[in-house]
């Protein structure tokens, strides 16, 4: 019991006193540009509880989901792909080292130009962000199946789908999620840059927006809601990876703890 | 063999944007024929403008990186060492890390408008992450016996800093400094074209307001060839500063 109050203790006593001090150093504060803590609080839930949270978050959201969903499903299916193959693997991968080397905001103005500015661009946005980190582990990851395992499903004649499922998605796994975890915070990023160009809702729009009206308390409270939204889908993605990967950490600490 | 396939890989790749255009695939005012987009870049190569902008951002990342670095190592050391200072901040770590850094656009612009050094607080702030997380990691990997060896032998803190941990973190330091590159390079780019301050990404916002689309591509080419520059260049650092390491003594007996 005491323990648990000891992890709880030591998680929570930072953070307090650095919100505190924040809360107490900017309390008088006449700065136009930092205003008391109490003010950025006050305003937050009128400005986004209210229709704000139908008109910009959720769009903003709704875009990262497709855009992030679809990036997993084709960057692991290409990586699959390109990973069991070993030509395949040489031909494709200097272009694929120079594709990811590009900065990924850099292709906002290219992709403004195909999909024009409307919910399509963004969500291709986040795609193409989100794609190389997936795609790049997961060949990674097939590369790098156990050949001992490998050979007994030869020896057993595990094939096709099964052999895929069991042997190559399994082992690949690890890797799979470490590259989903990248691409997550590369999507957020994609999400908020991607509303700053050239948009009418979303959360890096009324950031933006806040901002070039000078209604400083509102854009800071939108730069806390956005990093807390960055914090919420992490801890979302570790529980997900958490029951995902279970069997994977369970073997990895099983041995030690002997 | 390897190398040969590569390069039929980015000859094909090249070939097939130039011929999807020409044949009528995708309209060429979108995406135009690779020779296009060579022709311009070689044309931009001429100009001292162009060498300016690459300069630019080269400082601004430098900078950046270096920053964050001595941020990074230094705080990393002074919070990982001492284990009560580490489980008080690992919360407040694992909270800062994963807040976006383009949340603070609005911030950096609103307080340093459309300067350097709006650009440099947000390549410092995201580079700095992926180096403290490395430290500590380090830091905290240190082998409990050597550990136990220099208290025995009575090192004092500095030395122990010096012979015990710093060899001990210097390959995650490395390796943080390899991801830091990376993220400082998107975020230098990300800030100039965002934000406006002066580099390669502000002439490709220029290119594409005066809607010189083929310019637009070839900067994009300019920026991911920077960016497998990076890649290599902290590759061979990386093997440079560790030779030593028992990792990659082994990639070398291989």
């Amino acid at each position: 019991m005491s323990g648990i109050l000891a992890r709880v203790g030591y998680a929570l006593a930072l953070p307090v006193v650095l919100v505190a001090v924040w809360w107490f150093a900017s309390a008088g504060s006449t700065d136009f540009y930092f205003p008391p803590l109490s003010r950025i609080v006050a305003v937050f839930p009128d400005t986004w509880l209210s229709s704000r949270l139908a008109d910009d978050v959720l769009p903003s959201l709704t875009r990262l989901g497709i855009g992030y969903g679809v990036a997993l499903l084709a960057g692991v299916a290409l990586g699959l792909a390109i990973g069991s193959n070993r030509v395949v693997a040489a031909v494709t991968e200097p272009l694929l080292e120079f594709l990811r080397a590009i900065p990924p905001p850099v292709l906002v103005p290219i992709l403004i130009l195909v999909a024009g500015i409307g919910d399509t661009m963004k969500v291709l946005v986040i795609v193409s962000g989100c794609l190389w980190p997936v795609l790049l582990n997961t060949v990674d990851g097939v590369r790098a199946v156990d050949p001992v395992l490998a050979d007994t499903c030869r020896t057993y004649r595990v094939r096709g789908g099964r052999r895929w499922w069991h042997l190559v998605i399994r082992s690949a796994s690890p890797r799979i999620v470490t590259g989903a975890r990248q691409a997550l915070s590369v999507g957020i990023i994609l999400m908020v840059i991607s509303e700053m160009f050239a948009a009418s809702s979303g959360l890096g729009y009324a950031v933006i927006q806040f901002k070039d009206g000078f209604r400083i308390p509102q854009m800071w409270s939108g730069v806390i809601l956005l990093g807390l939204l960055g914090v919420l889908l992490s801890v979302l993605f570790r529980i997900v990876e958490h029951r995902v990967l279970g069997w994977y950490h369970g073997s990895r600490d099983g041995p030690r703890e002997r | 063999m390897r190398i040969l396939l590569g390069v039929a890989g980015l000859l094909g790749f090249g070939a097939l944007l130039e011929l999807a255009p020409r044949v009528g695939l995708v309209s060429d005012r979108y995406a135009p024929p690779t020779s296009t987009i060579l022709v311009t870049l070689a044309q931009r190569t001429g100009e001292s403008r162009f060498w300016l902008a690459v300069a630019d951002t080269l400082r601004t990342w430098l900078l950046g990186l270096l920053i964050a670095v001595a941020l990074g190592v230094a705080v990393g050391i002074a919070l990982g060492t001492v284990p009560v200072v580490r489980r008080a901040t690992a919360s407040t770590v694992e909270f800062l890390r994963p807040i976006p850094s383009v949340a603070l656009i609005p911030l950096v612009v609103v307080l340093y408008g459309s300067t350097v050094t709006s650009t440099l607080v947000l390549v410092v702030y995201a580079a700095f992450w992926q180096v403290l997380v490395q430290v500590m990691h380090g830091v905290a990997d240190v082998d409990p016996v050597a550990r136990d060896t220099a208290r025995t032998y009575g090192l004092g803190r500095l030395a122990r800093v010096r012979y015990l941990v710093w060899p001990t973190a210097l390959p995650y330091v490395v390796t943080g400094v390899r991801l830091a590159a990376t993220v400082a390079l998107i975020l230098t780019i990300t800030g100039e074209l965002v934000i406006g301050s002066p580099g390669l990404g502000q002439e490709i916002a220029t290119a594409r307001t005066s809607g010189a689309v083929p310019a637009m591509y070839a900067l994009t080419v300019v920026t991911g060839l920077l960016g497998v520059l990076a890649n290599v260049a902290t590759r061979a650092a990386e093997r440079r500063v560790l030779h030593w390491h028992p990792s990659l003594r082994a990639e070398v007996a291989a």
